[in-house]
């Protein structure tokens, strides 16, 4: 089930989601990711040499966690059209790790192409990890498709 | 040296290291990507639904990255691959010891499919005077990096910006 632009009005909160992160989720999404800087599978690396606590999860992969995020918020029909983020301190295992977020704005462009923006943030209890946003492109009814949407009509 | 050198400045604007993505875009890839973050959106599970929606198989958006992350050994390579080429130039052509990366976002365009062939192409858009921050002396810099498929549309375009510096003696 996919949201719609009329499902959606600025202020909304997005379903929180929370996963409790361990070796496992950091080495396994830095192998999927293809990251193969030691810092992301290699404990007395990251702890000697960069002076960490432990390994931590990779840019990559956050930015996974924020894609999954949305979509599973917004469904399948939505169209990811511009993802940024700033990491602000690790995440690391035994993190219980927290994704919320809220719609900025919601908006429909020339083209008529349907877009949510969307405030993100990553936190681990009250410390913020990571701050994010998203611009997300919803149908604007039933039978509209963003996934159609190629060249000049897809602005993102 | 608080001004931006001529030699940087003459190279704002102009494309540089092409590069061709390391591995081809394949599903196992997909899926191995979209298990490591436990994303059930069936677009990447089902081909019926994929098909339906995405008019066929489609990699995450996030994915870009992936298809060009250097392999950790390559035959008859003698030197340590770095992706975003253009950032460690700049890193040494003023001398930081350290550089990081302080925001980046994307754009995405066309989607990456299975069987996508993909290029990259770097631009410097700007390097600032020198600042002090509290990490320490140095310069901003923004970099897009541009992708296209093997059609030459535009799939997405990344920007990075970064502070290259050094820690200012106590």
């Amino acid at each position: 089930m996919s949201l719609t632009l009329a499902d959606v009005t600025p202020g909304q909160l997005l379903p929180e989601l929370v996963h409790d992160v361990t070796t496992t989720t950091i080495v396994q999404g830095a192998a999927a990711a293809h990251v193969w800087r030691p810092m992301h599978h290699d404990h007395e690396y990251a702890v000697h040499r960069q002076g960490v606590r432990d390994v931590f999860m990779d840019t990559q992969t956050q930015g996974a966690w924020l894609e999954r995020f949305v979509t599973d918020w917004a469904g399948a029909t939505a169209r990811l059209g511009r993802l940024g983020y700033r990491m602000r301190t690790p995440v690391f295992p035994g993190d219980r790790m927290a994704i919320d977020g809220s719609v900025r704005d919601v908006e429909t462009d020339d083209t008529g192409c349907g877009w949510v923006v969307l405030d993100l943030t990553v936190r681990v209890g009250t410390t913020v990890c990571t701050d994010a946003h998203a611009k997300v492109a919803l149908p604007v009814d039933a039978t509209d498709n963003p996934w159609t949407r190629h060249g000049e009509s897809w602005q993102p | 040296m608080t001004e931006v050198p001529a030699d940087v400045l003459a190279r704002v604007g102009e494309p540089c290291h092409r590069e061709q993505s390391v591995v081809p875009v394949e599903p196992g890839a997909i899926t191995a990507f979209v298990s490591a973050s436990h994303n059930g959106n069936p677009v990447y599970w089902d081909d019926a639904v994929a098909d339906e929606i995405t008019a066929g198989p489609v990699a995450p958006a996030t994915m870009l990255s992936v298809w060009f992350q250097p392999l950790p050994w390559e035959p008859g390579r003698t030197e340590e691959a770095v992706p975003l080429r253009l950032h460690f130039e700049l890193k040494e052509r003023f001398g930081y010891p350290e550089a990081i990366v302080s925001d980046n976002v994307a754009t995405y365009h066309e989607p990456v499919r299975p069987g996508d062939v993909l290029t990259s192409e770097q631009r410097l858009v700007s390097v600032s005077d020198e600042k002090t921050t509290r990490l320490g002396t140095g310069r901003f810099w923004v970099i897009d990096v541009e992708y296209r498929n093997q059609h030459d549309d535009l799939v997405a375009v990344e920007r990075w910006t970064s502070f290259g510096y050094e820690v200012d003696a106590a």
